[in-house]
């Protein structure tokens, strides 16, 4: 039987899983209230809701697929970097171009 | 010796004895696909984005969504990964009962969320909120529906993976597929965050 676990959701502790989950209920609680409140005005949502959203996306990739700069792990980081990198050009792009277009059509 | 011999050379054919090495490979070649599986989420993200304010005359996102009913199901999903968490800890500490309840809790969780949003999408279509109706909804159902199947795909890899620890034990294959299918579980959890943040939250703000 392998104890040996190189990378992924394997290597986490009891106090990782529920440090995760404290975490992300928080920067789950703070845009859902924001929204429900209905008192902020529409930058401070979107910044309330864009921060907490890449937050607790960093957080579930801490704590919950367990990614973090060991050399064991480099190939996992180089994918997932080079992936956002290539997410970063298509949605970027798109919204760039899309509303560059809209903006001309006016 | 000569039936001992034999033995190994048959189980290693029939693949259940892997060194540590591959499941490395293995865990890196899933990371690999899900990352594409990323690339896909994106585009539909970017479309989502690009088509979300076109509405057609139809409803628009702060009509058709329910904010409440999003948290219900954003709160079983979160729940549902730390479950899935406890089966890992279970898997390490080869406690096989506690395997398979956490893998049946995480199913449960899964199937509720799933059933929610089936029930989410009838009763959109119902109220004549189908997909051709206009560009955001037809983004919409694209982008969340894409997410629901992966999420239902989930939903059969646990029960086969419940097959396999009761028929086989928690042999080595079998934790790493325990472990890659805990990869994908997360994963879509995280594509959540941005369904909810991209979709939910800014289409009723």
């Amino acid at each position: 039987m392998s104890q040996e676990i190189i990378a992924g959701s394997g290597k986490g502790s009891l106090k990782s899983y529920l440090t995760g989950v404290v975490l992300a209920l928080i920067l789950t609680a703070i845009p859902f209230g924001m929204v429900m409140s209905a008192s902020f005005s529409s930058s401070v949502l979107l910044i309330g809701i864009f921060g907490a959203g890449i937050v607790q996306i960093l957080v579930h990739l801490r704590y919950f697929l367990h990614l973090d700069a060991s050399s064991r792990e480099s190939w996992n980081m180089a994918a997932i970097i080079f992936t956002l990198i290539i997410v970063v050009l298509f949605v970027g792009g798109s919204i760039w171009i899309m509303y560059d277009l809209h903006h001309r059509m006016m | 010796m000569m039936t001992t011999e034999a033995s190994t050379i048959d189980m290693a054919y029939s693949g259940e004895i892997e060194h540590p090495d591959t499941i490395g490979a293995q865990t890196l070649g899933f990371w690999i696909y899900l990352m594409s599986d990323l690339i896909i989420f994106g585009t539909l993200f970017a479309t989502y984005v690009v088509l979300g304010q076109n509405y057609a005359g139809g409803p628009t996102a702060k009509e058709v969504f329910d904010i409440y009913y999003v948290l219900g199901e954003t709160l079983i999903l979160l729940l549902s990964s730390l479950t899935y968490g406890l089966v890992m800890l279970a898997v390490r500490d080869g406690v096989k009962k506690w395997v398979l309840i956490g893998l049946a809790v995480t199913f449960l969780l899964g199937l509720g969320f799933v059933s929610m949003e089936v029930k989410e999408f009838y009763g959109l279509i119902t109220k004549g909120h189908a997909p051709d109706v206009s560009a955001f909804l037809s983004s919409y159902f694209t982008l969340v529906g894409t997410h629901g199947t992966h999420v239902t795909f989930g939903l059969i890899w646990i029960a086969v993976m419940m097959v396999q620890v009761v028929v086989k034990g928690l042999t080595s294959p079998v934790q790493s597929r325990l472990m890659r299918l805990g990869m994908f579980w997360h994963f879509l959890d995280l594509v959540w965050i941005g369904i909810f943040s991209i979709v939910y939250l800014r289409g009723v703000m």
